[in-house]
């Protein structure tokens, strides 16, 4: 067993604790991490600003085998005696790993540590901003490049008048041409936000220092300054910038300073040195990520760090791995504006398109003779870059002005080319894991990992699961063509009305267990009456067509609605007395209502006929449906409660209820930030705010945990019962079978932001549609169960036995534990299901 | 063998079962096609051992009229029994008729103890 000690744990010391343990799960590792919350996406860290939650930033938690120790920094190393120093004990290591990552550079000139002075590194550093900013009317950011810019982004988002100041002459100087940088300008002041380039600051003034110093009859005679929050930035030559908050953005430097008081080699630029097995000057200390230098270079980039990470990993476990440097592309979305660069954008040749008027730029750089490409830079289109970045290396794929005009159908990826960078996967990678049955972008990260770094790869993982095939397949059985969206427009537009019709028009054959209740749940969706009217009635999987869960003797459990979980002393009663006289099991279910378990086909309909005059309805437990709108108490009895929970969960209940989906649909409302509902693990959540509600979309429970991510903001009740509708009814319509929400928001290209495009800001023109589908929805609701109670033909489908309807069904039987029925099984089933 | 008379065909719905309980305590799961075809095999699923073949949706597997057991999906071929899903695995299957709209199963002679 051998004793790690990882120092920081960042991004890339996260990456590698994590590949550690999966390799050698037996060694003990320590991970001293100088910040008090565990490793988070840094990389993501501007989406804080956006909705998500430091929990949504979260890389997740360490097994218990790691010693995490938060908010203890190391301070010293002592190589000699293989120890490393915090100011708490002392840690002993056999390999000691180094991943501090970098700290913010901020120019050396006076006060810069006034309050209102920032830098952008940490989600402490992003709080600290969030509430300063919520004082002040404007914000500075000091740098242009892409930390800058995000950093003007966060600003804007909260809501201040924005400046950025850049001292090269053009936005992003490290990766964008003089021509590159004034497009992005160009988009960027139609946003409103100010640019200041060629701009150097020399100081940093306060109201206070500034009083104290200003001289009687100086040059400063502009008026005193309102409403700006009190800080001047001085420019080198001269003019003045009033703001109420900063940002320093104007570059990273590497965390070298533990390597170098222990006497580790160092780059002349900084970085702890190392050679490209990571290995520092000491053979038993490893850098990684950031503050490593390797050839003398560092990179502030996530994707080398998590190279490096590997390699460590793979020599400490014996392996022979190198750093094989690294491909440094960006892709991002700034601001709306689309900006990428990969390669080395600077070349012998180069072919350059310039659209002002479009605001596109692009340009390529090429080897002396043309014909390989080298790097380059797309600003405001960059939907070649997938293909441009995996073609660096071999030849031009296609003229530019084709590749930006979408004129080049199927260019050819060489089998090398890398298709994800952040993990170094290519595309025979790909491929081969394609051919070994990986079937959609999630399948394939979790064989090849591609697409789970930044992302950006991922139009170009769909675009070979299309090419190879796969995605075409998502007929739902060998009996229809299509998917279950395909279907659902088909019967849609077609107005079709019946299985019959649809297979004999659209398909093959009679059906199948698949097919069939695919086609009911559409046909219910669009409202045609009754689940078990006519012919309808032999699609249902056999929950739908007893109106109740079968269970695994052969019984069935039911579930009545109680909206919201509230349920009066009376209807409790009821339930009692029901399960009580016919023998039933009951169980308070994880949704807040009560389950009685053990009913008789022949029993449900009595069972029914007593819960209706109850005033009962059913809850849709049987169904791909909505289940239920848990709550918790909010303003009604909660002392922290700012809206009323239950009255919104009832209402939300009582208008989706019925609604048929392609899989069960979950809903929860909490009163307050506190979340006792467990809104977030729904697939629509609300939790109260003190102006509103927040949205949150695509969480679930079950197989694969999801956290709802948040769609929109203080809305007010009608608003979001609006978006909730349009939400569901989209996600009725787009759906493939038995795809959560989560699942689909996930497939939706463009994802969040495109659903806020189309269920807010109308994109695709169906607002008003999707409202009159769930409009119709709401108006012809009818329960279930006491349609069936007035209609005797469906009636006489509740027998055990088609030729003796008065005789139970002999093999069920039970026995009585804890007070209660239990069933008692036959013996083993004869065969199991592999 | 003797036929043991069930049910009326309209107590059959197209392309849905029912569960019949023969003379000697036998269930048999009945089936109905949308072309009237009608099938028989035992009621009980060997996935699960409850008795629920009967609940389950019909459907065809390239032509073949098949079942696919309600619990855990399993697919059978209506004609033979056979579990498309699983090697060796075979429901009983049941001879059925229908005179003058009478539909009857072929009960097979009691075996004397
Ligand atoms: C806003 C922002 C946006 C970014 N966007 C991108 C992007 O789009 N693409 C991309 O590739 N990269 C991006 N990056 C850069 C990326 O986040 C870094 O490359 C990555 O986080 C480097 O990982 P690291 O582990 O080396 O450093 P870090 O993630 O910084 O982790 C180092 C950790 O070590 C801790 N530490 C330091 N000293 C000590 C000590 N003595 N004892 C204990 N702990 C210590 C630090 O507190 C820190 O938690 C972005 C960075 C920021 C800030
Ligand atoms: S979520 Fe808030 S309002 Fe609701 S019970 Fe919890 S603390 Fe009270
Ligand atoms: S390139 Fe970043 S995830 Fe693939």
């Amino acid at each position: 067993m051998k004793r790690i000690v990882v120092i920081g744990d960042g991004m890339v010391g996260r990456h590698f604790t994590t590949t550690l343990r999966e390799r050698e799960p037996g060694w003990s590792v320590t991970v001293l991490a100088e910040e008090n919350r565990p490793a988070y996406d840094r990389v993501r860290l501007s989406a804080y600003f956006d909705g998500a939650t430091a929990a949504d930033l979260s890389l997740g938690e360490l097994d218990d085998g790691v010693d995490l120790r938060l908010g203890e920094a190391a301070v010293r190393v002592d190589r000699e005696r293989h120890v490393v120093h915090s100011a708490l004990s002392e840690y002993p290591y056999d390999a000691l790993v180094i991943a501090t990552g970098s700290y913010p550079f901020v120019p050396p000139i006076p006060g810069t540590d006034s309050p209102g002075c920032f830098v952008y590194r940490t989600l402490d550093d992003l709080e600290a901003i969030r509430d300063h900013a919520a004082g002040v009317d404007r914000g500075v950011v000091v740098g242009g490049g892409l930390l800058g810019l995000e950093a003007a982004n966060a600003l804007r988002l909260l809501g201040l008048d924005t400046t950025v100041v850049e001292f090269a002459p053009h936005l992003m100087p490290a990766q964008l041409d003089e021509a590159g940088g004034a497009v992005l300008r160009g988009h960027l002041e139609q946003l409103g936000i100010r640019i200041a380039c060629g701009t150097a600051v020399a100081a940093v003034t306060t109201d206070a220092a500034e009083r104290q110093s200003a001289t009687p009859g100086g040059g400063n005679t502009e008026p005193p300054r309102a409403a700006s929050g009190g800080l001047r930035l001085t420019t080198s030559d001269g003019t003045h910038l009033d703001t109420g908050l900063v940002v320093f953005a104007a570059g990273v430097r590497p965390r070298d300073a533990i390597g170098r008081d222990s006497g580790l080699a160092m780059a002349e630029r900084g970085g702890i040195t190392v050679d490209d097995t990571c290995l520092t000057s000491d053979p038993d200390v490893y850098a990684i990520g950031e503050c490593a230098a390797v050839d003398g270079r560092c990179f502030g980039l996530v994707a080398p760090g998590y190279a490096m990470a590997e390699v460590v990993v793979d020599r400490l476990c014996g392996g022979d791995a190198r750093f094989a440097g690294a491909d440094t592309s960006t892709k991002l979305k700034l601001l709306g504006v689309d900006v990428a660069s990969f390669g080395a954008p600077d070349g012998p040749l180069s072919t350059n398109y310039l659209d002002p008027t479009e605001g596109v730029y692009a340009k390529l750089a090429l080897s002396d003779d043309a014909r390989t490409l080298l790097g380059g830079i797309l600003v405001g289109d960059t939907e070649p870059y997938g293909l441009l970045r995996a073609s660096v290396g071999g030849p031009v794929p296609a003229r530019l002005a084709d590749l930006l005009a979408r004129a080049v159908p199927d260019a050819e990826l060489p089998d090398s080319a890398q298709i994800c960078s952040c993990h170094a996967v290519t595309k025979s990678a790909i491929t081969s894991a394609i051919a070994e049955g990986a079937c959609d972008v999630a399948s394939l990260g979790a064989c090849t990992k591609a697409g789970s770094g930044c992302g950006s790869c991922v139009p170009l993982l769909k675009q070979l699961l299309a090419d190879s095939g796969v995605s075409q397949n998502k007929a739902v059985c060998e009996h229809f063509a299509y998917s279950r969206a395909e279907l659902f427009d088909i019967v849609r537009c077609a107005g079709i009305t019946t299985f019959s019709d649809l297979i004999a028009q659209h398909g093959t054959g009679r059906g199948c267990e698949v097919c069939k209740p695919v086609v009911a749940s559409i046909l219910a969706s669009l409202d045609n009456g009754h689940i078990l009217d006519g012919e309808q009635a032999a699609l249902q999987d056999t929950n739908d067509h007893f109106l109740a869960n079968l269970q695994r003797n052969g019984t069935y459990s039911v579930v009545p609605r109680v909206p919201a979980g509230e349920i009066t002393p009376e209807k409790l009663i009821t339930i009692g007395a029901i399960a009580r006289d016919y023998g039933l099991y009951t169980k308070i279910t994880g949704a807040q209502r009560i389950d009685m378990f053990g009913a008789r086909v022949e029993q449900l309909p009595a069972i029914w006929r007593r819960l209706v005059d109850a005033g009962f309805e059913s809850g849709h437990a049987y169904g791909k449906a909505l289940r239920t709108v848990k709550s918790c108490v909010g303003t009604t009895w909660c002392r922290y409660g700012v809206q009323d929970s239950v009255t919104l969960a009832i209402d939300l209940e009582l208008r989706y209820r019925g609604l048929r989906s392609p899989h069960k649909l979950k809903s929860a409302v909490s009163g307050c930030a506190r979340e006792c509902a467990e809104a977030r693990g729904k697939d629509f959540g609300i939790i109260a705010t003190e102006a509103g509600w927040n949205l949150y979309v695509g969480g679930n429970g079950g197989f694969t945990p999801r956290h709802a991510q948040l769609l929109l903001s203080d809305l007010d009740t009608e608003s979001l019962v609006r978006y909730i509708d349009r939400f569901l009814m989209f996600y009725v319509r787009t759906a493939d079978r038995l795809q959560r929400t989560a699942a689909w928001l996930e497939n939706l290209d463009g994802g969040l932001d495109y659903l806020r495009e189309v269920i807010v800001d109308d994109r695709l023109g169906i607002c008003a549609e999707l409202d009159a589908a769930m409009d119709r929805h709401v108006a012809s609701y009818r329960d279930e169960w006491s349609a069936v109670l007035e209609d005797p033909d469906k009636l006489s489908r509740f027998v055990s036995f088609v030729n003796a309807p008065e005789t139970p069904d002999p093999s069920i039987r039970f026995d009585t534990s804890r007070g209660q029925p239990l069933p008692v099984m036959l013996e083993r089933p004869r065969v199991r299901a592999s | 063998m003797s036929w043991e008379p069930i049910c009326a065909l309209e107590q059959l719905t197209p392309e849905r079962g029912r569960a019949a309980l023969l003379p000697d305590g036998t269930q048999v799961a009945l089936f109905r096609t949308r072309d009237d075809d009608l099938f028989a095999v035992e009621n009980l699923d060997p996935f699960s051992n409850a008795y629920v073949m009967s609940r389950g949706i019909l459907g065809d597997r390239a032509g073949t009229p098949t079942v696919a057991s309600p619990m855990y999906k399993q697919v059978f071929d209506l004609a033979t029994g056979e579990c498309k899903d699983a090697e060796r695995v075979r429901l009983r299957t049941f001879e059925v008729s229908c005179r003058d709209g009478v539909v009857a199963v072929r009960v097979p002679e009691a075996v004397p103890v």
